[in-house]
Formats: C-alpha cells, sequence, structure tokens
C-alpha cells in the first residue's frame, strides 16, 4: 500500500470511528468514574471551567439529533486533532540534511 | 480514566503539572529523533486515531464501561517519546474542547495516560523484543501485553496520587482494590484493541511502524549481504 493510500485509510477509519461508531459506545460510567461512586469520593468532582463549550461532552450544541450532534462532534475533534498533532509533529521532526534537500 | 477537576487537591494538582511540564519538555526533544519527514504525518494520524478510539468506551460488565487510553499503542507505533506528546495533545484538545477531563487536572491526566500509560507500554514492549524471536510476527502480542498491564498501572499510580492528595477522606484499600480489579479488565479491552491495530498496520506497512523497523533494517542487510556474495 503506499504511503499516501495508507494515510487516506488511517484518516477515513478515525472519522468513521469518532463520527459514526462512537454513537454506540457503551453509556455507563467508566472505571474511575464508577470506583468513585462506589468508594464514596465521585461528588467532590466539580464541573470543567469548559463545560459550557459548544462541543462539550461530545456533542455539538444546538444540533438536536444525539446521532448528528455526537457525529459532528466526533468530526470537528479529528480535524482539530489532526491539524494540531500533525502541525506540531512537523515542526519537531528532524530535518533532512541539507544537500539531500539541495 | 479521564480526572475530572476536584478529586485531586490544589498541591497535588500542581505537582503532576510540573511533572507533565517537564515530560513534555523532555519529549519534544526526544521526539526529533523519532520523526522525519515521513513518520511526522503518520505521527499526527496516531494521535487523531487515539483521540477517536477515546470516544468508544466499551462495556466491562457491571455498569461500568472503559476505553482505550493508548498510550502503548502510540509509542509502538510512533515511539515512545512522540507517543507522550501524542497523548498530550489528546488531552488538551478533550479537556479544552470536549470538557473531558478537568483543567486543573489537565498535569494529572498527562501523568497518568500520557506519561505512565506510555512509559509501561513501552517498556514492556522492549523487554519483550528483548526476549523473543527477532520476527515482524511478535510485534502486535508484544503491543498488546504492554497495553494490558499499562492500564492497571495508571490505576495504581491514580490511587497513589489520591492517596497523597484526595479531597474526600475514604477507605483507600477499597479505592485500590476496586480501581486494580476494573482496570485490569479494561487493560484486556485496551489489549485487544491495541494488538488488531498493531497486527494490521504491520501486516500493511510494517516501515511505519516504530516498534518493528530494527527488525526491518535487519532483514534489509541479510538481503544486501547476500546479493554481494
Amino acid at each position: 500500500m503506499s504511503t499516501r493510500g495508507f494515510f487516506v485509510v488511517a484518516l477515513v477509519v478515525s472519522l468513521l470511528v469518532a463520527g459514526v461508531a462512537s454513537y454506540y459506545a457503551s453509556s455507563h460510567p467508566d472505571g474511575l468514574e464508577y470506583v468513585a461512586e462506589q468508594t464514596g469520593f465521585l461528588g467532590s468532582a466539580e464541573d470543567s471551567a469548559t463545560a459550557d463549550s459548544p462541543l462539550a461532552d461530545y456533542q455539538t450544541s444546538g444540533v438536536d439529533d444525539a446521532r448528528l450532534s455526537g457525529g459532528l462532534a466526533g468530526v470537528i475533534g479529528v480535524v482539530v486533532m489532526l491539524v494540531l498533532s500533525t502541525g506540531l509533529f512537523w515542526l519537531v521532526r528532524r530535518r533532512e540534511t541539507a544537500d539531500s534537500e539541495g | 480514566m479521564h480526572v475530572p477537576d476536584g478529586f485531586l487537591d490544589a498541591p497535588t494538582s500542581v505537582a503532576t503539572g510540573v511533572v507533565a511540564t517537564a515530560a513534555v519538555a523532555v519529549a519534544l526533544r526526544g521526539a526529533r529523533r523519532e520523526l522525519d519527514d515521513r513518520t511526522a504525518p503518520m505521527a499526527g494520524l496516531v494521535a487523531t486515531f487515539v483521540f477517536a478510539a477515546q470516544m468508544v468506551n466499551f462495556p466491562v460488565g457491571a455498569g461500568t464501561s472503559g476505553h482505550l487510553m493508548g498510550g502503548a499503542l502510540a509509542a509502538v507505533l510512533a515511539g515512545p517519546w512522540t507517543a507522550v506528546l501524542c497523548l498530550s495533545v489528546v488531552l488538551v484538545v478533550q479537556a479544552l474542547l470536549m470538557a473531558d477531563g478537568g483543567i486543573t487536572a489537565l498535569g494529572t491526566n498527562i501523568t497518568l495516560i500520557g506519561i505512565v500509560t506510555v512509559a509501561v507500554g513501552w517498556a514492556v514492549f522492549a523487554l519483550l523484543r528483548r526476549v523473543l524471536p527477532s520476527r515482524l510476527a511478535v510485534v502486535a502480542p508484544a503491543a498488546a501485553v504492554g497495553a494490558l498491564l499499562s492500564v492497571p498501572v495508571a490505576a495504581l499510580v491514580f490511587t497513589g496520587l489520591f492517596a497523597l492528595g484526595g479531597n474526600v477522606p475514604v477507605d483507600l484499600g477499597a479505592v485500590l482494590a476496586a480501581m486494580l480489579g476494573w482496570h485490569t479488565v479494561i487493560g484486556i479491552g485496551e489489549a485487544v484493541v491495541t494488538g488488531l491495530v498493531v497486527a494490521s498496520v504491520v501486516s500493511s506497512r510494517p516501515d511505519l511502524v516504530h516498534g518493528a523497523r530494527s527488525l526491518l533494517s535487519e532483514r534489509e542487510l541479510e538481503t544486501r549481504t547476500i546479493e554481494i556474495a
């Protein structure tokens, strides 16, 4: 598989996982939240300062359909992640030697 | 295991913030050696996939769920220093954009998910690579075992932090037992996802897998020797 082809497949898989598969995720509390509830310290959790963000809890505010709201938040998250992380790694990377850049 | 604001007191949160900042600074230097024109886009996609996969909680029974943490996966695919940066970007985006994991808890979450799971996942993987035969077939199973152990160790470190700076006095033995128990089960899910993803990348493009690269250069070297002979 070409490098370009591989990267396209990886991006499409990420978009499908965040945009479609996430709708079918378990809504049960995660391990830490469950243990906090069982052992009695869940009450000390505070709302995040970003709790009113338009994408808080992976839901897009103003979009009523649950599947669309979560899917859109996932797709936006994937695009933001791709730009930020690829940008960071491109800046950090080792440059080729001067003569090979030629 | 995203820790919300409020679980840990201010001194503990500041301390984990210092640890996380130092680790990211060191990782920025270390990642230079792992990233070039070809592997930098690969690392960006690894971070992006980990973000996506963390959205999909899988049930682990009794009304509990877990999701991939991705430390072992990112370390094997992109290299351990790059993996610390991958997970840090994921956690910053989740905290700022999705309100997942607290803001004052960001240092704690980077410490647990960005440092502990990467360090344990990579250490176990590297150890297994050393004792197992040098074959591509061992890469995915070794990554899976690293993933399996990384989750309960992160749970153990959380419990240690909670013992030092938990805001609510509760029975620490009960917290420890429950954290370890549930996160051992979640670790099985982590191992399955990590093993499957690493196996599929190894089968299509092993040269893009950081943890498999030394196996490929050995193979290349053998081919050349035969050609010269």
